[in-house]
């Protein structure tokens, strides 16, 4: 059950869904792509009332999570078997269409196998392929990459990315993944217990998500409460000394540390058991040598602090 | 507030919904319609006037009834619940041990529903009557009454309960006991606290079909069920010994009561059941222990070594000239009378069953795909479901009855089907709907929902999916499904009994007569042909599975890495 | 290419299946010659009885086709109640006539009187004017006994009901159950009337065979094969069901109670329907022509003609067997009796 939800999407942009499983994402883009129908409201394409539009006539391609190959065919035929109801196209240039996806998806090599023959990003490409064949107006990827193993992920998202811009294809993609929405998308839409919390381009959602639950879901956020309300910073926001800090700042105690590669998480308690974690590049935090249990100095810039109504707890 | 009944009705896909009613429809005209004739019956007199409910008050009067309704309770909940432990062991043995002979194991379990079940009756009246193998070494044991009748149904009812536990077993998660062996469990807290769990559904459905099976079978009481009364006896009594239709409906009406509780539990327990398989589960790797495997196997041994007995005595009385008084070797057997319907019952059969197997399979597949693929018709696709599993309750005599009262009106259109081969045909379709149904749904459910969104998409229309994709794909399954009409179609007695016309009689029928002519030789004999039929085609179908395996062993191999 | 060949391989099934379904169905028009045509003929006669007669009727008329439905007496009669209202049938052949009361009483039966009628003895055909059914052939109660059995258990012989209730016998004896069965409903009726119907000595008798059955089934015939299969050593059943396994080859012997057996016959009518076919007429006066009566003396010895043949080892006129029988008492009081029945021993039936 969908609540009130309203976005617009622009010609040839990458927009992300990005929301907790159960928020209603995936069933926005199935009212989307007309697989289910909305009880009320309107998706309007082009300017064009498409509510009651059967999928056929609304011109998408489509990647679902698990693919949906048909494993009786092989990569070739996959994309062909959509081609094949192209009326006005005669075999050789159905055939020659194939071959022209298949290359950009970089999987001509492997035309002749069949699915169960393929590793995962493969399936995952041959399912692209399939969706952009016909020369969509739209591709509609559902967690297109959730099924797949770290390193193929990324590598995956930057292939996505490069193959829509190159088409210039007006996207949408439901995720739950974060940094998937962050490094892919044009823009972002986050939802939450089937409402649109926020809608932006991935660093103005970063740097200003508009409620605690944005905030929470993408990176991570400190909250605290003072006399002036509940406020929220980035753990990169704070700066964290072992020395006393000039003006106001916070003395906490060292609870935990956290390695993180290229930085470290230092969670530091402060007076009434409020944890705060501040995110250090790792030469900083070597230098200061942090133990647990060391005294600290925290401190965050007026401009970092962002203003909130009402604190949700973490996700 | 206006109500928006094409919202309601979701139809968003014109031409599968145009399809769904009219398979709908010929639902409702091939099953509702005759059974609503029937049991109208129910409740009316001789001359058809509404009476209300005064021929059950009628019926429920009598003392034998209330003996009926105890015995037969009595017999089906001995049935299914034998039959389902048997069936229980039997799957357990041949996936869960490391007994030899699993694959032959596996095809001799189901040798009792290649045969009528009036030559159960005979084989265990060679085996434990007063002249029986197994009587002459001194196995005495009263066989005519409940023991007769529960052994029958026994036999009748195992196969079915063993095939639900082994699919159950096969998919099982084998995971599950590693991790439990890496917590050290004891066999007996596996077997509780996983075997268990993992079969539950299957036990409690097994339990209903079985119960249902026996309740409504009439065969096994007629043969050996001497004069101890249950309520399919009281059926036949009443239709075709007081003549009494509208009795007859009444008795119709109580046979579906298990129906109903079968349908309950079906659509309570299969939905859970199937969100439990992993489609990822994991084979698993059966340790030693050579007290269980021993254990087991005496189980299947025993089984087997019955029903060989039973093989075997057929062959024999098939082929002596008067076992077991006379005992030479004979072909004369095989020489069908005429009035048996000769050699040509034997052909007769095989049309028939041909062409229920292949209508049944169409329709069967087609209209279990609108249930589980089509888009929207919500209303439909319940009604779609409630009428596919409503067949499993109904005695065929009830089937046969209806379809006379229905198709043989002269003011019902269909009324030209009446006495030709394909009122059989039709009969026999509903008869054994409802496991068709249950394969063709459970081989769809596996299909990726997707398929159809991803036609839809490119403008692929649903009829190509399922020829193209989702048809192909459930090959195994709609091969099984042609299999088992079949089969049954071969063996079904009590669908066809009132409905062959007087130029195509079936084998089955004439087994029932040569039987019924005391002449248990030519039934014999009959009953070994229908039997070598039915295991060709059992034998071409795991042929053909045996194909597919390992073309998609092929398939699958040398999966790369990225 | 393998779907293909799968495909075909299908509709090649489905032609032949087409064709071995339809090839039986021939055409159904109605010839105006009496010895032309096709019929359907509906019958309780043994099976290799009805294949024996057919094979002389086609002799005679080869150009009529005989599509015959065979089944037990009761079974049949409850498809021809069912198809009442569209009867399939244009003929019944060899009907219990306590069936066929049934059929006329519903005012299903066409009265017609084939040549020759006039040769049935009057009992043995309905009492109206132009008869509706025309008796052929009577069956009634008789013993069959497995000597070999008998032998082993040392059981004494029998020649009458009396015998029967011999404290030796019991568990011994099956019998047909009169609800389901026309032979167990002759022989209760044939005792009712035997001990005189209108007391209560028939029912004191049955108490006590009661005690000594083994069990009741629900036909006529199977307590003669089951006594030929030793199954049982005693079943009663009719003379002809006796002979017949005896002719298979079972050690049996048939025994005639000394009291007399109840009985009933075997009777042709013709259905009522829109369209008669004279073919149809035309069976029917074969049916009762002497060519057809010296077929039917050969295993029923008692023929409606009453010139009856002769079972083996009957010294005297088969037709002196038969009692006394009141049908029509029995048809009237048919729904008494059996209830009566069923309350004294198919309640008791549970358990044994």
């Amino acid at each position: 059950m969908l609540k009130g939800v309203s976005a617009e999407i622009n010609k040839g942009e990458l927009v992300c869904i990005l929301g907790p499983s159960g928020c209603g994402k995936t069933t926005l883009l199935r009212i989307i792509a007309g697989l289910e129908t909305a009880d009320q409201g309107k998706v309007i394409i082009d300017g064009k009332d498409c509510t009651m539009l059967p999928p056929a006539k609304r011109n998408f391609g489509i990647v679902f999570q698990s693919y949906a190959l048909f494993p009786n065919m092989t990569v070739e035929q996959n994309v062909l078997f959509g081609l094949s109801q192209q009326k006005d196209l005669n075999k050789a240039q159905q055939r020659a269409k194939a071959l022209q996806v298949l290359a950009l998806v970089d999987l001509l090599e492997h035309k002749n196998k069949y699915p169960a023959q393929l590793s995962g990003g493969q399936q995952q490409r041959t399912a692209l392929a399939r969706a952009i064949a016909l020369s969509p107006g739209y591709l509609l990827l559902d967690e297109p990459l959730s099924a797949l193993d770290a390193k193929v992920r990324a590598r995956l998202r930057l292939e996505i990315r490069k193959i829509q811009r190159e088409l210039g294809i007006t996207t949408i993609m439901v995720t739950h993944d974060q940094d998937e929405a962050l490094t892919m998308a044009d823009r972002i839409i986050v939802m939450n217990n089937a409402v649109i919390e926020q809608v932006g381009a991935p660093r103005t959602i970063y740097e200003n998500p508009v409620s605690t639950f944005v905030a929470n879901f993408i990176g991570t956020m400190n909250f605290y409460k003072n006399y002036a309300g509940t406020f929220g910073v980035r753990p990169e926001n704070i700066e964290l000394t072992k020395n006393h800090l000039p003006g106001n700042f916070w003395t906490g105690k060292v609870s935990s540390l956290e390695f993180k590669g290229a930085m470290i998480r230092v969670y530091s308690k402060l007076h009434d058991n409020l944890e705060i974690c501040v995110d250090l590049p790792a030469e900083k935090a070597a230098t200061l040598e942090l133990k647990e249990n060391d005294t600290v100095y925290l401190k965050a810039a007026d401009r970092h602090l962002l203003q909130y109504a009402d604190v949700q707890e973490a996700v | 507030m206006k109500l928006n009944y094409n919202k309601m009705l979701r139809i968003t896909n014109p031409s599968q919904f145009i399809l769904m009613s009219v398979l709908t429809s010929a639902f409702l005209a091939g099953m509702v319609f005759p059974l609503f004739s029937l049991f109208i019956k129910a409740f009316q007199d001789s001359g058809g006037s509404f009476v209300g409910l005064s021929n059950y008050v009628n019926y429920f009067s009598q003392p034998a009834l209330f003996y009926s309704i105890l015995n037969t309770l009595n017999v089906s909940l001995t049935t299914s619940v034998v039959s389902t432990i048997l069936g229980f062991a039997y799957a357990y043995a041949l996936k869960r041990t490391n007994i030899k002979f699993k694959g032959f194991f596996r095809y001799a379990a189901l040798f009792p529903i290649f045969v009528p079940t009036v030559v159960h009756g005979i084989g265990l009246i060679l085996l434990f009557g007063r002249q029986g193998i197994l009587t002459q070494l001194g196995l005495e044991i009263e066989l005519y009454g409940r023991i007769g009748i529960i052994l029958a149904g026994i036999i009748y009812t195992f196969p079915q309960a063993f095939l639900m536990f082994y699919v159950t077993l096969h998919y099982a998660d084998g995971r599950l006991y590693e991790a439990a062996d890496s917590m050290g469990c004891n066999a007996l807290t596996k077997f509780l606290r996983i075997t268990v769990p993992e079969v539950k559904y299957t036990l409690v459905y097994s339990l209903f079909v079985c119960f249902t099976l026996a309740f409504t079978d009439f065969g096994a009481p007629k043969v050996v069920g001497g004069g101890y009364n249950v309520l399919a006896t009281d059926l036949f009594k009443q239709v075709a010994g007081q003549f009494n239709f509208n009795m007859g409906a009444v008795v119709s009406t109580i046979l579906l009561f298990p129906a109903i509780l079968t349908f309950v539990a079906d659509r309570i327990l299969i939905a859970k059941n199937y969100s439990e398989i992993s489609a990822k589960a994991v084979e698993l790797k059966v340790n030693k222990n050579s007290l269980r495997d021993g254990l087991f196997f005496a189980v299947c041994f025993l089984v087997v070594a019955f029903f060989l007995i039973f093989i075997g005595a057929l062959v024999v009385n098939a082929f002596m000239r008067f076992f077991p008084f006379e005992r030479c070797f004979t072909l004369e057997h095989f020489r069908f009378g005429r009035a048996f319907g000769g050699m040509q019952s034997f052909v007769n059969s095989i049309s028939m069953s041909l062409l229920t197997a292949v209508f049944g399979t169409i329709f069967v597949f087609i209209y279990t795909y609108l249930i589980e693929k089509g888009k929207g018709m919500n209303p439909l696709k319940k009604l779609g479901r409630l009428l596919s599993v409503t067949p499993i309750a109904l005695p065929g005599m009830v089937i046969g009855l209806s379809f006379i009262f229905f198709f043989n009106s002269s003011s019902n259109p269909l009324n030209f089907i009446y006495g030709t081969v394909i009122i059989l045909v039709l009969a026999n379709i509903v008869y054994f709907y409802a496991v068709p149904y249950a394969t063709a749904s459970g081989a769809l459910k596996k299909l990726d929902k997707e398929f159809e969104s991803i036609a839809e998409s490119m403008r692929i229309p649903s009829w190509k999916i399922l020829s193209k994709v989702s048809a192909p794909l459930s090959l195994p399954a709609i091969l099984e499904i042609f299999m088992y009409y079949f089969v049954n179609a071969m063996v079904t007695v009590s669908a066809v009994v009132f409905l062959y016309s007087a130029d195509f009689k079936v084998a089955s029928i004439a087994i029932t007569h040569m039987a019924g002519a005391g002449n248990f030789a030519q039934a014999s004999a009959m009953g070994l042909l229908i039997l070598i039929v039915n295991l060709i085609i059992r034998s071409m179908y795991e042929l053909y599975l045996y194909g597919i395996k390992k073309q998609a062993d092929k398939k699958g191999a040398d999966l790369p890495d990225d | 290419m393998k779907r293909t060949i799968l495909l075909y391989v299908l509709s090649a099934l489905l032609l032949i299946g087409s064709l071995g379904g339809l090839a039986g169905c021939g055409q159904r028009q109605a010839a105006a010659d009496p010895t032309k045509g096709e019929i359907t003929v509906y019958t309780a006669l043994e099976d290799e009885l009805v294949t024996e007669y057919l094979a002389a009727f086609n002799q005679k008329y080869p150009d009529i086709k005989v599509n015959i439905v065979r089944e037990s007496t009761g079974v049949i009669t409850a498809r021809l109640l069912a198809e009442k209202g569209n009867p399939q049938a244009d003929l019944v052949w060899g009907l219990a006539a306590s069936s066929l009361m049934v059929l006329d009483n519903q005012e299903m039966l066409q009265p017609y009187a084939p040549v020759g009628v006039e040769r049935i003895l009057p009992k043995f055909r309905s009492a109206k004017p132009v008869p509706t059914w025309v008796g052929i052939t009577a069956w009634e109660t008789a013993f069959v006994v497995n000597t070999v059995e008998a032998q082993r258990l040392g059981l004494p012989e029998i020649t009458s009901y009396q015998d029967l209730l011999k404290p030796e016998f019991k568990g011994h004896i099956v019998m047909p159950n009169p609800v389901s069965s026309g032979t167990g409903f002759l022989t209760v009726t044939g005792l009712l009337q035997l001990k005189g119907k209108d007391t209560e000595k028939g029912w004191e008798y049955l108490d006590q065979l009661h005690e000594n059955i083994s069990h009741y089934v629900h036909s006529g015939s199977k307590p003669a094969r089951m006594a030929a299969a030793g199954e049982t050593v005693v079943g009663i059943s009719f003379g002809y069901a006796g002979i017949r396994q005896k002719r298979l080859g079972a050690p049996v012997k048939i025994i005639f109670p000394e009291e007399g057996s109840g009985w009933d016959m075997e009777a042709n009518a013709l259905m009522k329907k829109n369209e008669i076919k004279p073919a149809a007429k035309t069976f029917l006066d074969w049916a009762i022509s002497d060519e057809a009566m010296n077929l039917y003396k050969a295993n029923y010895p008692i023929i409606s003609t009453g010139k009856g043949g002769s079972y083996e080892g009957f010294t005297f006129n088969p037709v002196d067997q038969l009692i006394d029988n009141d049908l029509s008492w029995a048809a009237e009081n048919r729904d008494n009796i059996l209830s009566k029945w069923m309350q004294r021993y198919d309640a008791k039936t549970a358990p044994r």
